[in-house]
């Protein structure tokens, strides 16, 4: 202690003790604004979190005592005073609509993606096509439907589970081309120069090299726009009309989950908002059961990468 | 000879290999004929509302009444600007403050937990939002509105702000939305903060600066730029929201400067009201559409450009 | 002391150091661990006050481990740790009490890039002094930081330009100014003149004799004839592969840069210097 007196810095330094490097000698103010930044992070995190526990703790309180295998499966009552009755044709409705959708945009985002990572890279074209996919990825999804209803039912004279198809299929379309092209974009040159080296066409090595080291990525992605999609409200209330009884039939009038529980929320008969309320866990649970696959998914695709 | 005739022949692998960019260029060039498309077709069915814009007040009138013909959508467009404002205004403070704990603070394995979280909440539907909104959210805010609307609404001028409070309001519908568009916001902020270069990190680090000193003097300068685009990403996505805002408005044609009333705003408009309409009702309708996709595109553009230079100057300053 | 030099390099005249300074800072078998992985394994030096004192060696011998070790800056890379003991006016840097963000402000640094903040050139001297709550006479003392930095007649009818607008030389006095500014008592340097050219180079160097009058400096190089011109003491490092087949840097000599450069009690100095290694 004392060496350490006599070892005081001349010119101006203040001196170094122990107490100076202390924790204690950072100035309150210093001190409690560090302090109060990190509360303050902490609580922006709990203010997403809490809304997020409450839905999905609300939708299973709300929602649980419906969901039963007839629920799943029946026909939905006509009388929406009524209780009793199911969701059968809105699930049939999901997963007819969103598989169409994913039929058509998985694809064409793919090749679309295929496009900017393997042929344009930079050029002009694809450089616009980025940022118009950028630009449609926040189209709402209402003009999107509005859109397909002009486009498709006012020519098809009819409203159908297709129209819905076609206007989901719109807004996955740029999401799927997007989050394909990055995971693309992971895959290593060498690949492509091992494969071409070989004496392989571009478009042999794009299909037997560079897609299948990116699938899992791509899927992953691919699933996120799924859940997305499965979720989405307006197309169906705009362009695929509404339905009473299941129908695989996507050249008729269709419902879908989100669609129900948008029409009985609104309603003021109590079993119409229970079976709102049903209809959302039932949403709820195909939407997570995506989300989460499409995670697994990307985290094994981590794991090969490393 | 054979050799060089090998390699310059035409063989079927290379006319595969035209047809396979073609599929390629046809799919890309899809996105940009699905928007000249909307825009174009939208327009058109709209004509007969818009192309009068100007004489029947389109823009410019509240007044709204199908059975007489009355197309004003100022109302509809006041609430979705309103609405829109106070969802960001909740969203953007939150969402830099969640990225910043992603970036900052979080240790590995908390940050990986987070970010699935954060995803869940991207991931739920909006109309479960709405309807959660309708049945649960709104019967707790009211309360809180009512102590609000008894301590602030006498003060001159902010007062008119916290008037007498309705169960489905403007607030609430912007609450739900904020809670909608943190991911967003989140996700591009986040991005952001990653690329701040770490020598700027450490030159603050080096100084004696603590975390909140660091995060202010090399992370945030860096970052303007960026956040000002996500924050307007954050606009767009709030803008177009439907099923959430028409189920929590409360569907009320006004313009009134009381948060705590009830409104309505374009998407929801339309998706309440396209069922029903038919002729210049329908025509009416979609030009709200329009002016909605305008609006939407021209934020994204826009967001986009400002990110985009953001990037670049960052990436000038690294080098 | 007063013996006649030959340099085993030319050109290089190292400076002579004060014989009576005392050591601000003193390592005592110091090692740095980064996860489990030894990276350098015990060193013993002393930092001698308002001495320069370089740290040389081929790449991967550990010197920026230990630079950096100095005033807690592994502290930010997670698995990092220190054993042995760094004391400071005979404190120890790393006792449980010790706050690493007083010991930076104590122990100030300038990096091998230049970083100026994306702020004016003004700001970006202002910045530790603001942080550090001295609001007092804010313009004189960043006045005072660019003259000691042999910057102020270059920028000081563009104060309010920024940073990033100066050349790299430039940009890396004004990172020295904003360290300075501060007034910290020790001021480590990390290849500071890497990324200049020879002149940036030659005017850092002559910046360096300047700041040594009232600074004690510690700088890492990989140019010998750097650490010849500007340093009173040399610290060299090298990797050496122990019995396990594992790499770890080792301090293998520390002397008057003179004797270092002259005549090096270790062989592999020697041959480092005289280009036979590395």
């Amino acid at each position: 202690m004392t060496t350490m007196q006599s070892a005081v810095a001349t010119n101006g330094h203040a001196a170094v003790t122990r107490a100076s490097l202390r924790r204690g000698a950072l100035p309150l103010r210093r001190r409690a604004m560090d302090i109060l930044s990190k509360v303050l992070m902490s609580i922006s995190l709990l203010v997403a979190i809490v809304p997020l526990i409450l839905v999905i703790f609300y939708v299973i309180q709300k929602g649980a005592g419906l969901l039963s295998w007839d629920f799943l499966t029946e026909d939905i009552v006509a009388s929406p005073r009524r209780t009793g009755g199911g969701m059968g044709p809105a699930v049939a409705g999901t997963l007819l609509i969103t598989g169409i959708a994913s039929l058509i945009a998985i694809p064409l985002g793919l090749l679309g993606a295929i496009y900017l990572n393997e042929y344009g890279r930079n050029n002009a074209l694809a450089r616009f096509i980025r940022v118009m996919a950028d630009v449609m990825t926040g189209v709402p999804s209402i003009v999107m439907a509005l859109f397909i209803y002009i486009a498709v039912v006012l020519t098809m004279r009819e409203k159908t589970g297709l129209a819905a198809s076609l206007a989901l299929a719109a807004l996955m379309l740029p999401v799927v081309l997007r989050s394909s092209e990055e995971m693309l974009k992971l895959v290593p040159d060498e690949l492509r120069q091992a494969s071409a080296a070989l004496g392989s066409r571009r478009w042999k090595t794009t299909l037997s090299v560079v897609l299948p080291a990116a699938i899992s990525g791509i899927t992953s992605g691919v699933m996120l726009a799924i859940a997305r999609a499965a979720g989405e409200t307006t197309p169906i209330v705009v362009c695929a009309g509404i339905a009473y009884g299941i129908s695989w039939d996507p050249m008729v009038e269709q419902t879908a989950l989100p669609a129900q529980i948008f029409v009985n929320a609104a309603l003021p008969f109590a079993p119409a908002v229970e079976r709102a309320w049903g209809a959302a866990l039932t949403l709820m649970i195909i939407v997570l059961v995506f989300t989460i696959a499409a995670r697994v998914v990307a985290s094994r695709f981590a794991i090969k990468n490393r | 000879m054979t050799q060089s005739r090998t390699l310059t022949q035409k063989d079927r692998g290379r006319i595969n290999d035209r047809a396979f960019w073609l599929l390629c260029v046809t799919a890309g060039v899809a996105v940009l004929g699905i928007l000249a498309a909307i825009l174009v077709s939208t327009i058109q069915q709209s004509w007969p509302a818009l192309s009068n814009a100007g004489a029947n007040g389109f823009f410019t009138s509240t007044g709204w009444d199908p059975n007489v013909g009355k197309y004003g959508i100022l109302a509809f467009m006041f609430g979705t600007v309103v609405v829109s404002l106070i969802a960001v205004l909740f969203a953007v403070p939150v969402s830099i403050g969640i990225a910043l704990f992603l970036t900052e603070l979080a240790h590995r394995r908390v940050k990986a937990v987070v970010v699935t979280l954060i995803d869940l909440l991207a991931s739920v539907p909006s109309v479960v939002f709405g309807l959660w909104g309708l049945y649960v959210f709104s019967s707790w805010t009211k309360p809180l509105y009512e102590w609000l609307h008894d301590t602030l609404g006498g003060i001159p001028v902010i007062g008119a702000l916290f008037g007498s409070v309705t169960g489905l309001n403007f607030m609430t519908a912007g609450l739900i939305l904020a809670v909608m568009i943190i991911p967003i916001i989140t996700s591009i902020t986040r991005e952001v903060f990653d690329t701040v270069p770490a020598a700027d990190k450490q030159a603050a680090w080096a100084l004696g600066a603590t975390k909140w000193e660091m995060i202010r003097g090399a992370v945030l300068p860096h970052s303007f730029g960026g956040i000002v685009g996500a924050v307007m990403l954050g606009l767009g996505r709030a803008m177009g929201e439907t099923v959430a805002v028409a189920l929590v408005i409360g569907a009320a044609i006004q313009v009134t400067p009381n948060l705590f009333a009830p409104g309505y705003t374009i998407p929801a408009a339309i998706v309440n009201l396209f069922g029903e309409s038919s002729g210049e009702f329908t025509a009416a309708l979609i030009g709200m559409g329009v002016v909605l996709f305008v609006l939407t595109i021209a934020i994204n553009l826009l967001a986009q450009v400002v990110v985009r230079r953001a990037e670049i100057r960052m990436k000038g300053a690294v080098a | 002391m007063t013996t006649t030099i030959t340099p085993l390099i030319p050109g290089a005249v190292p400076t002579m150091p004060t014989a009576s300074a005392k050591p601000v800072m003193q390592l005592e078998n110091v090692s740095v661990f980064y996860g489990g992985y030894e990276a350098v394994r015990g060193t013993t030096m002393p930092v001698r006050e308002h001495q320069i004192t370089a740290m040389i060696g081929p790449s991967g011998c550990g010197k920026s481990t230990v630079l950096r070790s100095l005033n807690r800056m592994n502290d930010l890379i997670p698995g990092a740790k220190v054993a042995g003991k760094i004391s400071f006016h005979g404190e120890d840097l790393y006792a449980p009490d010790v706050d690493p963000i007083q010991v930076r402000r104590r122990i100030g640094m300038v990096f091998q890039k230049p970083n100026p903040f994306p702020k004016s050139i003004f700001d970006n001297v202002a910045y530790g002094l603001k942080i550090n709550g001295i609001r007092d006479n804010i313009p004189g003392r960043v006045e005072k930081a660019l003259r000691d930095a042999a910057l102020w007649d270059e920028v000081k009818d563009k104060l309010k330009s920024s940073g990033l607008s100066l050349s790299g030389g430039q940009q890396q006095r004004l990172c020295i100014a904003r360290a300075i500014a501060v007034e910290p008592e020790v001021i480590l340097m990390d290849e500071p003149c890497s990324a200049l050219d020879p002149i940036a180079t030659g005017k850092i160097e002559d910046l360096m004799h300047e700041l040594s009058r009232k600074f004690t400096i510690v700088i890492v190089t990989h140019n010998m004839q750097q650490a010849a011109r500007v340093s009173h003491y040399t610290a060299f490092f090298t990797a050496e592969v122990d019995e396990q087949q594992v790499r770890h840097g080792r301090l293998v000599e520390f002397n008057d840069t003179g004797r270092i450069f002259t005549n090096p009690s270790d062989k592999r100095t020697e041959d480092y210097i005289t280009g036979r290694f590395g």
